[in-house]
């Protein structure tokens, strides 16, 4: 008997696998690096204004979502995913639309409500209905009212005025009808959370986003568009009364929320169409909240309650089928 | 010239460079072939030759046996060593009949007579094409003179000739359109007459600018063939995508081409009509693109049916570099295969060899509704749901969404940031839906 079978070719082994054999080299840990890297210019303008405590917060917030996430899929006994950004990015936006001067404990709990429960409860990534940072946000919210909204003057304030707090834009504007001057809304030197206040450096990083395709440019545009609209709509039948279209789209955390939040691919329809009724939609909300609820800024419950509305949203845009009779 | 095109779709790299200036090349006729009695679809055709029966190029080797169906033909001179089942490159289990080259060398051709086709009679003309076995060269395999007479309630009034080669790396149908322009016209001269239309095109992707201007000329004296300039855009090719970028007419949902009036047909496809018709030579080889950077010398080859992929790998130069995929077909829709013992079928347009196969097996994440699949797919589906239903067996849902809509193009796969096997479980679905329709 002969011992070897002798093949003309050398053995190698071929693999299998299902087809198509070229990708796009796209990756889910790309989107979300790049997610937090487009971030940067808003997270450094917020510690520019409110100094190394603001990192300090920033720091614990991402180092509690990624530690919280580790534990969890360690205890589920499933595959460690921290590496792949989606956890970074949640303490990061936590931290960016925190006051402050928020205590650190506060902090962590918030952090770890959002990504325990905001994520690990629905299934973790992927799964998940609302944006894990806005349900930390909004469980600090009820939690610590006093401490979510007690706000400090940036650095550069605390240069002219001897004050240890201050008011928000919306909130001088709700309470004493006080409008804050556009340049400061733009530049960011005004009161706020960490990573809300500067709309330039914002908008710079959701431009990238957008051009990139990680973030659906209709949500932003619909959803600032509405703002603005019904905002001038009310601002035109009372200018006393109301604020101006401009001052609803760069006071508040209105920016960060359209660019970085509204579009987390996750809680956010992805249908176009689904896109136009999500930003419509939130814009609507925030209008509402805004104008005629109890508190100055509607940001948050804004997405929230389109996020809960997201997976009907896109069982109805479902785009029809080519050839398709309706 | 106007660029035509249609919705959503991709751009991948093409590799095209490796292969396309290279003319086509004649294989050595090989020591034996491997010719599966089914490499259409249909039913699989009925061996009419014994064991030990000496065979010559051409000879019928299985009849059609249904409407369906098509003729086999042995593709080398030589002698009938066993008729069994052997590997299939889609992994069917269907008698090959293997044959064994005899010992001088043959011509492939024994009849090299050409004849003039225009007095032949369209019952003709389907007649020759039926019994020299050809079928859709693109991939689909499917009979070609079932196409060539439509039902009577679907008039025809159009023929495309599918000029897209939208695959990557693959340059077969570039060459044929280059080294056998005049008999490609021709093929498409005697569709056109068969089919009874006034009018033709010919798509061709505007990647291949030679192809388009030498097509354009050899047909710039017959009025009723126009060359149309298709952009470069996956999956130009589909032949829904193909109507909709030549004529704007919209195959409806689970219907033809001919609903809308039209027959496609591949450029080999075309090719193997004239060398059928003129040429008296039955579909016995065929021109694939060997080619990937997992092969020494990259050709467009001119290969007999059944030819084992191992003999046309040698004759390449063999294969280069570690952890090696073999592909059968284009990296989009190709599909791996496991030994190179496999032979080339009809269906073989391309043997994609790509190396360095680590990032093969990428991490999958689960689906973060990014909706690049949504944007992209050519159909308008909704891919990533159609998975999930799929995994998950909820058939009847999948099949409301639309499931056997999909045309496997694999354009969701390609772009999904997760990785998820968007179309493998599609086709399961596509499979199982069709089961439980039965």
């Amino acid at each position: 008997m002969e011992g070897k079978k002798t093949n003309k070719l050398e053995e190698k082994i071929l693999y299998l696998s299902p087809s198509p054999h070229v990708k796009s080299g796209e990756s889910v840990p790309r989107i979300m690096w790049t997610v937090v890297i487009t971030l940067m210019p808003a997270t450094i303008m917020g510690v520019y204004f409110f100094g190394i405590r603001a990192l300090w917060v920033i720091l614990v917030s991402i180092a509690t979502a990624v530690i919280t996430e580790a534990s969890i899929q360690l205890m589920r006994r499933k595959k460690i995913t921290v590496y792949n950004g989606s956890a970074v990015i949640t303490g990061l936006l936590l931290a960016l639309c925190l006051p402050p001067s928020i205590p650190y404990y506060a902090v962590i709990i918030g952090t770890f409500f959002g990504i325990a429960v905001g994520k690990h409860a629905f299934g973790g990534l992927g799964y998940n209905i609302f944006n894990p940072a806005l349900i930390g946000r909004a469980f600090l919210q009820a939690s610590f009212p006093v401490k979510m909204t007690t706000w400090t003057p940036t650095l550069l304030q605390q240069k002219c005025v001897d004050a240890v707090t201050t008011a928000t834009p919306l909130g001088l504007f709700k309470f004493e009808k006080v409008t804050t001057p556009y340049v400061d809304l733009l530049w960011g030197n005004v009161g706020g959370c960490i990573g809300e206040t500067c709309a330039i450096a914002i908008i710079a990083g959701g431009i990238i986003l957008l051009v990139l395709r990680y973030a659906d440019w209709r949500i932003p545009l619909s959803y600032l568009g509405t703002v603005a609209i019904l905002g001038g709509i009310f601002w035109l039948i009372n200018p006393e009364q109301y604020p101006d279209p401009l001052f609803h789209l760069l006071a508040g955390g209105l920016m960060l929320g359209a660019f970085f939040m509204a579009t987390d691919m996750v809680t956010s329809p992805s249908t176009p169409l689904g896109s136009w009724i999500f930003g419509i939609g939130a814009g609507t909300l925030l209008i509402i909240i805004r104008l005629f609820g109890g508190l100055p800024e509607g940001v948050m419950y804004s997405i929230i309650l389109m996020n809960s509305v997201t997976p009907l949203i896109n069982m109805f845009t479902r785009p029809k089928i080519l050839g398709e009779k309706k | 010239m106007k660029v035509l095109t249609f919705r959503k779709g991709i751009h991948p790299k093409e590799f095209k460079e490796l292969t396309e200036h290279k003319p086509i090349e004649k294989l050595p006729t090989p020591k034996e072939v491997f010719i599966p009695l089914q490499q259409h679809i249909g039913s699989p055709a009925k061996a009419v030759v014994q064991k030990g029966e000496e065979v010559k190029a051409g000879q019928i080797i299985g009849e059609s046996t249904g409407f369906i169906s098509s003729y086999i033909h042995a593709s080398i001179n030589g002698k009938v060593k066993t008729i069994d089942t052997f590997l299939h490159p889609l992994g069917l289990s269907t008698q090959t009949v293997h044959i064994t080259s005899s010992e001088e060398a043959n011509p492939l051709v024994t009849d090299s007579d050409t004849k003039s086709w225009e007095s032949l009679s369209k019952e003709d003309i389907i007649s020759i094409i039926e019994k020299s076995g050809i079928v859709g060269l693109g991939g689909a395999t499917f009979p070609t003179h079932v196409k060539l007479k439509p039902p009577k309630d679907k008039p025809i009034d159009t023929f495309i000739l599918n000029g897209c080669e939208c695959e990557p790396y693959l340059t077969a149908d570039h060459r044929m359109m280059l080294d056998f322009t005049d008999k490609v016209v021709q093929g498409v001269l005697i569709i056109t007459r068969t089919l009874g239309v006034k009018k033709a095109y010919i798509g061709i992707e505007n990647n291949k600018p030679d192809a388009i201007e030498k097509m354009s000329k050899a047909t710039s004296k017959i009025p009723e063939i126009e060359v149309v300039a298709l952009k470069t855009k996956y999956p130009q090719g589909a032949e829904k995508m193909l109507i909709k970028a030549v004529l704007d007419r919209t195959v409806p949902a689970g219907g033809l081409p001919m609903d809308v009036g039209v027959v496609v047909n591949n450029v080999g496809t075309a090719l193997a009509i004239y060398e059928a018709v003129v040429e008296n030579k039955p579909l016995i080889e065929r021109v694939v693109t060997v080619t990937g950077n997992g092969i020494k010398e990259p050709k467009n080859l001119l290969i007999p049916i059944g030819t084992k992929l191992k003999d046309v790998i040698d004759y390449c130069g063999g294969l280069t570099g570690d952890n090696i995929k073999v592909i059968m077909g284009g990296p989009m829709m190709g599909i791996t295969i496991g030994s190179l013992e496999v032979p080339v079928i009809k269906g073989t347009s391309g043997i994609l060899c790509l190396k360095d196969g680590k990032n093969f097996a990428e991490t999958v994440y689960p689906c973060i509704g990014c909706g690049s699949c949504t944007r992209v797919c050519p159909m308008n589906l909704l891919p990533t749901k159609l998975a999930r239903l799929s995994e998950k067996g909820m058939w009847e849902m999948a099949n409301k969404m639309g499931i056997l809509n999909c045309i496997e193009c694999g354009s969701c796969a390609y772009v999904c940031p997760s990785h998820i096997p968007l179309v493998q479980h599609i086709k399961v679905g596509k499979f199982m839906v069709n089961q439980l329709k039965k």
